[in-house]
């Protein structure tokens, strides 16, 4: 039976769920679940798994973009079937797993890979820079303040050279998000991009009455900066709303409930760069990431103000931060005034937090290093 | 042959990294549609500003989530994209695949859609991006009677679950995430795919503190990986670390030289609770002192396992910071016993009682993690049923206001303020 339009609801299948996960395991895998003793990086992008059997999971990592077209998939399979049985896998930071069950295997497979041009760069293991977990953009969202993908192949294209190495005082996580609802949860990276608007949401009093809930879009918003008022449109009164734009955080949340309200602008949008966070609980407990440069503007296609600012943290903290120690765990040992001072980042107080549980961030101890920032 | 002139998004076609440039005039060679993703995203590089108009209700007939609408604000210019709605298809446990199972997929989505998708997307959906409106239902059929492939979920319901790849390739999984993500996500398909909460709910799986998935970043109700008893110690392994026979930290320290491995500074100082020692060559840990952090086990992997007595602690409440601000989950149950034995029944119970209690108080789009901070910790305990205890807290409330119980004072609040004021004059 094929799909007959005019009976939609005939011969329906719901509610079944996804494929079962062992279906889709390596043999290697399959066999060797729960049975795993240590794993070792004997390169940059190659891991081995050792299992108690005495078996071996050889997986080879390889860089890819979000944004992927079924050409590409149908690529990664082709590899998949010549090299792994036909199965491999994705990580959650969009990584592709190679995966083989013996050490002779690895060097076809790899050669295989470096054969097909850049598409498939080894690497993203261990103390190095791995792959950008990131959002839409302006290749699919409505509500982005920049774009995505471009502003990670331009980053990875810079940092390139730390996704194929492993040199860096421990593993550097990146994220960006293009705008603050945050899809990508950036909230908790070692460096976070974070696309941030700066003008207060326009009313477009022509269509709020047709596509707006109105209690709705007042009490979205946080601050109470959207209140309720009266316009005229065509000679007809209608009910709309108005903005305190002195109130306004430019969180986009009164958008997300109301078409009427966009707030997206060429001028206005641009980056944050936030540092410091860390999900782990190895050592020190998960931490959010802090905002350190509250704007950078949108300067595609390559983003360079973007792209210099994540790699002079970056070559900073390499420098400075002792071995296993994140970025998070580097700042808050020499303390955050030397984070700016080290970085050259120019301290503002747009760092200053003055939102819910700000107090929290502010220094009540006598405590502190004297950098240049003290006159 | 391009469409459009993109000479912005052509500069995206150097450097080292993959471009998804590149990779989508790829398949705008197989499907021409895609020659307008590229003239629209030129544009927003030109304009900087997205062309994409606000929502759009599409769904399968029958399901509230699974497909996100997306429309272009331009298509007469570009009507490749005029309709480009997303479809989330529930991606296997750990994302493990099989070629033929991918093949078939993309099979169906050179049918019915772009080509383009997302592998992943955030919350860990196999993500197609760019349907049209009257392609959603022949694409939905023959995914769930050929594929046996359902959708995700979107809006105010239970998102899709993820986890960590846990045992089927890791050491120091606590639990099989890969059969707990896979059961709830079998047993809560409704949840999924009918929108009944105040707002999104997310599961994540971890096998251990290291958190693959960010459960305790990102998720409602965090299962990460932990155990009860001792570190397992591989004495002869430590002395081949100490020795230098065996690569640091799994070699992930490899492209740089650090020195020579150093026991004392690298794993016994940067405990957090000091509570290991070296003696006549042995490691000693003094495992109550533990708190399982994970950092010796993730610098010697060879020499330290985690105990033999393993569930999972249950942390709740994480979100992204729209709108109070970020919140990472709060620690709830400090152990569960985490099994299919009993179909994961004990955490089915907990997960069930919060959505009872959520589903009663929470506010309109609001995160349960939001509600616990509105109502209180103290009150979600109680509903939960759970005994206080220490570890639910950093360090004890430094302000004095405790909300007592009338129940909880001798003699009750009803009070007779003429009896008062005859012994106390005003």
């Amino acid at each position: 039976m094929a799909y007959d339009p005019a009976n939609p609801m005939v011969d329906r299948i719901s509610d079944i769920g996804p494929r079962y996960y062992s279906e889709f395991h390596p043999p290697v895998v399959k066999a060797n679940k729960g049975k795993w003793l240590w794993h070792e990086i004997t390169q940059p992008g190659v891991l081995v798994h050792k299992s108690e059997t005495g078996a071996e999971c050889w997986t080879v990592r390889v860089g890819a973009a979000r944004l992927i077209s079924i050409e590409l998939i149908r690529e990664m399979c082709d590899i998949a079937d010549k090299h792994c049985d036909g199965f491999f896998r994705f990580t959650t930071r969009n990584n592709v797993e190679f995966m083989v069950d013996s050490k002779a295997k690895v060097q076809p497979l790899l050669d295989d890979l470096k054969g097909r041009g850049n598409r498939f760069p080894v690497g993203g293991t261990g103390c190095g820079v791995t792959n950008i977990v990131h959002t839409q953009g302006w290749v699919h969202c409505h509500t982005p303040a920049t774009d995505a993908s471009g502003v990670v192949k331009a980053v990875m294209d810079e940092l390139f050279d730390y996704f194929t190495s492993m040199k860096l005082p421990a593993q550097v996580r990146i994220a960006l998000a293009c705008c603050l609802n945050m899809c990508g949860a950036v909230h908790a990276s070692d460096i976070a991009i974070l696309g941030v608007h700066r003008k207060p949401p326009m009313i477009d009093h022509h269509r709020i009455t047709g596509v707006c809930e109105l209690p709705l879009a007042i009490s979205a918003c946080p601050l109470g900066a959207v209140k309720p008022a009266k316009a005229m449109v065509n000679g007809v009164e209608i009910k709309t709303v108005a903005v305190n734009a002195e109130r306004c955080m430019f969180c986009g949340n009164c958008y997300t409930m109301c078409p009427a309200m966009p707030l997206a602008d060429p001028d206005g949008d641009g980056i944050a760069i936030l540092v410091g966070g860390k999900v782990s609980n190895s050592r020190t407990a998960p931490k959010f990431s802090k905002l350190v440069i509250p704007f950078l503007p949108n300067t595609p296609p390559r983003w360079p103000e973007v792209v210099a600012a994540v790699k002079g943290i970056l070559e900073t903290y390499a420098k400075d931060a002792h071995k296993y120690e994140r970025v998070g765990e580097w700042a808050e040992r020499i303390g955050w005034e030397k984070f700016f001072e080290k970085c050259n980042i120019p301290f503002t107080i747009k760092s200053i937090d003055d939102y819910r549980l700000a107090y929290d961030t502010w220094r009540t101890t006598t405590q502190f290093k004297y950098t240049s920032h003290v006159k | 042959m391009a469409k459009h002139e993109t000479p912005l998004l052509d500069e995206l076609e150097k450097g080292p990294w993959p471009s998804f440039v590149t990779d989508i005039k790829r398949q705008a060679e197989k499907n021409p549609a895609c020659w307008d993703i590229l003239g629209q995203v030129e544009l927003s590089y030109k304009e900087k500003i997205t062309h994409w108009k606000h929502g759009g209700i599409v769904g399968v007939f029958g399901y509230g989530g699974g497909i996100v609408g997306r429309y272009s604000d331009l298509p007469k210019r570009f009507p490749g994209v005029e309709h480009f709605h997303t479809v989330r298809l529930n991606q296997p446990a750990s994302k493990y695949y099989s070629t033929e199972h991918l093949r078939a997929i993309c099979d169906k989505w050179e049918k019915y859609g772009s080509g383009m998708t997302n592998m992943h997307g955030s919350t860990g959906d196999l993500v197609l991006l760019g349907c049209r409106t009257e392609s959603l239902e022949p694409l939905f059929y023959e995914l769930t009677h050929e594929l046996q492939q359902d959708l995700g979920g979107s809006g105010s319901n239970l998102r899709t679950p993820a986890n960590c790849l846990g045992q089927s390739r890791c050491e120091w999984a606590c639990y099989d995430t890969e059969e707990a993500c896979h059961q709830l996500t079998m047993h809560y398909q409704d949840e999924i795919h009918r929108p009944a909460f105040p707002y999104k709910f997310k599961f994540k799986f971890s096998g251990c503190p290291n958190d693959c998935v960010a459960a305790i970043a990102r998720s409602d109700v965090a299962v990460i990986g932990t155990w009860r008893d001792n570190i397992r110690i591989d004495q002869a392994a430590v002395k081949e670390y100490v020795a230098g026979k065996i690569p640091s930290n799994g070699g992930a320290h490899a492209s740089r030289d650090w020195g020579k491995f150093d026991i004392q500074k690298e794993v016994i100082a940067l405990c957090p609770t000091g509570c290991m020692w070296m003696e006549g060559g042995d490691l000693k840990i003094d495992d109550a002192e533990c708190t399982r952090c994970m950092h010796c086990l993730n610098v010697m992997p060879r020499a330290l396992r985690p105990g033999v007595e393993q569930g999972a602690t249950i942390c709740v409440g994480a979100k992204a910071p729209i709108l109070d601000g970020a919140q990472f989950a709060t620690m709830i149950v400090p152990f569960m016993k985490v099994s299919a034995d009993n179909e994961f029944e004990e955490l089915i119970e907990f997960i069930e009682k919060i959505w009872d209690w959520w589903m009663e108080v929470g506010k309109n789009r609001e995160r349960v993690g939001e509600t616990m901070q509105r109502i209180g910790l103290p009150t979600f305990i109680k509903v939960m049923d759970l005994e206080p205890i220490p570890q639910h807290i950093k360090e004890p409330r430094s302000n004095p206001y405790v909300f007592w119980q009338e129940e909880e004072v001798e003699g009750g609040w009803d009070r007779d303020v003429e009896e008062f004021r005859a012994r106390h004059a005003a």
